[in-house]
């Protein structure tokens, strides 16, 4: 090493040897499968953590009024128009068969099933993990994840698993909205557009819905809620490189956990279709 | 504000054994080993004042000591524990007994002044009536009293800096970690921070491993110290000097202990490169 400044070592510096293509992708495949990794042990924890001590519930009703309360203006704006705009294209198809009346049926089933849950689960991850993302990467980058493990705090107690929880729990309640503001927007739809009977559209998307398709509805807005929630935290908690990283983590929360709800949404609707025919 | 027969009282440290012990510790990254061979230990109540160049691996050190990070090989033993070779839940508790003062705070953005004081007393299920009179003595410690309602964004870098050490001590750890902690302060701020690292080590007995690259603060911390009845800081005398808290210095180069020893010995030393810091 140089004594002073001006000094300039005699110490020739060794040429970087370029690794080959299969080292590079061999590379990229190991950094994947220890983020997937990391990514399970993150989640497993969050939940397992719920079962013991300490628990944060201060902080995971903090985050049911941030994520809940919070997401609730554009569920229901998202609701009543995609409600409404269902209606409109599958209400004139329906037209050419005289058969408009089966449009509440239409509509109720792809609310419940799908739309309700997807579309919802979409919305809140675009607010909610991006939002989850920058929180925790932003703490990171401060070092108030460090501080807090240096006074003795669990991060993943303290910070993960309220959210895990708050997702959780407000998912559901926000997919329940949601479906019933679009039934409402398929009426008015209806009503105006179609010239339909109010009171016939809802006694035929209510008859029509079964205990299966809540179930399966149901289950989805759980399932993507925690992969919202589990995303959010993982990238915010994995940011590298300062305040670019956590702008990184914040688009990369929101993408990775979109295509995951879609993904899941495929598997899961394969699930309760299968279920449905062999339990319900 | 009374000094010792308070809440903030500490509990006595009585032990010769070394709070600290670093052997052999080995630490590296992507870009190539940090920390070579690391050895050094800390008696109670003695302060270790960690200097070197940016780079040189003194915040690792801390880090290392205080759990937040796994050596690659070595041992690390603190307050007769194996930190090294602990899980990390064995590690949560541990680090309730040391406080951790971050280089630039790292106080919670969100909570207020007070929030983030009293943060480790609920943490530690402390009774709620008692959280609030201990956070004011505390901040009142620090001279920082009247700030418990704002928020860190409201407070300047030097007063930041003194929340931070209010809440690393709030819950009377037996020893303290600072990460560099006048780094890009005024002198006069710096001084104001020197003084209350001083007063903690001299009325309550803390050790201390403080990370730096300004010399001056070593040199202030061992030969000054503060007078409980005057409430004055005071340049330790020759004869004071012998009784006094040791104060010795760790200078870290190419990641080992280029030397160790105490202030008049490093003052002594024929050595271009810590002639350097001296300049």
């Amino acid at each position: 090493m140089a004594e002073t400044p001006l000094h300039i070592t005699q110490h020739q510096a060794d040429s970087p040897e370029t690794p080959s293509v299969l080292e590079v992708l061999l590379d990229a495949a190991k950094t994947n499968v220890l983020k997937v990794q990391e990514y399970s042990k993150l989640s497993f924890r969050s939940l397992t953590n719920l079962a013991t001590s300490p628990r944060y519930m201060q902080d995971a009703l903090s985050q049911m009024d941030d994520i809940g309360v919070g997401s609730l203006p554009i569920v229901l704006l998202s609701g009543f128009f995609i409600g409404a705009v269902m209606v409109l294209q599958t209400g004139t198809q329906f037209e050419r068969f005289g058969q408009s009346s089966l449009t509440g049926d239409v509509v109720a089933i792809a609310l419940v099933r799908e739309l309700g849950p997807s579309i919802t689960g979409l919305l809140v991850a675009g607010r909610c993990a991006s939002g989850i993302a920058s929180e925790l990467g932003s703490m990171l980058v401060t070092e108030q994840v460090d501080a807090m493990r240096a006074m003795g705090t669990d991060p993943s107690r303290k910070l993960v698993s309220p959210r895990v929880l708050a997702t959780l729990i407000t998912l559901p309640l926000l997919t329940t909205i949601s479906v019933f503001i679009g039934l409402v927007g398929g009426m008015v739809a209806s009503v105006f557009s179609l010239r339909l009977d109010a009171t016939t559209f809802w006694e035929r998307a209510i008859a029509v819905l079964q205990f299966s398709d809540i179930m399966q509805g149901f289950s989805k807005s759980v399932v993507f809620g925690f992969i919202l929630a589990t995303v959010g935290c993982y990238q915010g908690l994995n940011v590298r490189g300062g305040t670019q990283g956590v702008g990184r983590a914040t688009t990369q929360a929101v993408v990775v956990s979109s295509v995951l709800i879609i993904v899941a949404d495929t598997f899961l609707t394969k699930i309760a279709l299968f279920l449905a025919d062999k339990v319900f | 504000m009374a000094e010792s027969p308070s809440s903030l009282a500490y509990p006595p440290q009585t032990s010769s054994e070394a709070v600290i012990q670093f052997s052999d510790v080995r630490i590296g990254f992507a870009e190539g080993e940090i920390l070579r061979g690391v050895s050094f230990s800390a008696q109670p109540k003695e302060t270790l004042v960690l200097l070197g160049e940016t780079g040189s691996g003194k915040t690792l050190t801390l880090k290392i000591a205080a759990g937040l990070l796994r050596p690659d090989s070595g041992t690390v033993d603190v307050l007769g524990e194996c930190v090294s070779r602990m899980s990390e839940h064995e590690l949560l508790l541990l680090r309730r007994k040391v406080g951790f003062v971050f280089q630039e705070g790292a106080l919670f953005d969100s909570l207020t002044v007070g929030e983030n004081v009293a943060y480790r007393l609920h943490e530690d299920h402390v009774n709620e009536e008692e959280i609030e009179p201990r956070v004011r003595e505390v901040l009142q410690f620090v001279e920082l009293g009247n700030t418990m309602g704002q928020l860190p964004s409201e407070l300047s870098g030097g007063m930041r800096r003194r929340v931070a050490i209010a809440r690393a001590v709030v819950n009377r750890p037996a020893i303290v970690f600072y990460d560099s902690p006048t780094a890009g302060l005024d002198p006069i701020t710096s001084q104001t921070i020197i003084t209350l690292i001083l007063r903690l080590r001299d009325v309550y007995g803390v050790t201390a491993l403080l990370a730096t690259q300004r010399l001056q603060d070593g040199f202030a911390l061992a030969n000054f110290h503060f007078d409980s009845a005057t409430r004055c800081v005071r340049r330790d005398s020759t004869r004071e000097k012998s009784s006094a808290v040791v104060t010795r210095f760790l200078v870290l180069r190419d990641g080992k202990i280029y030397f160790e020893g105490s202030p008049e010995e490093l003052l002594a030393a024929n050595d271009r490169y810590l002639q350097r810091f001296l300049i």
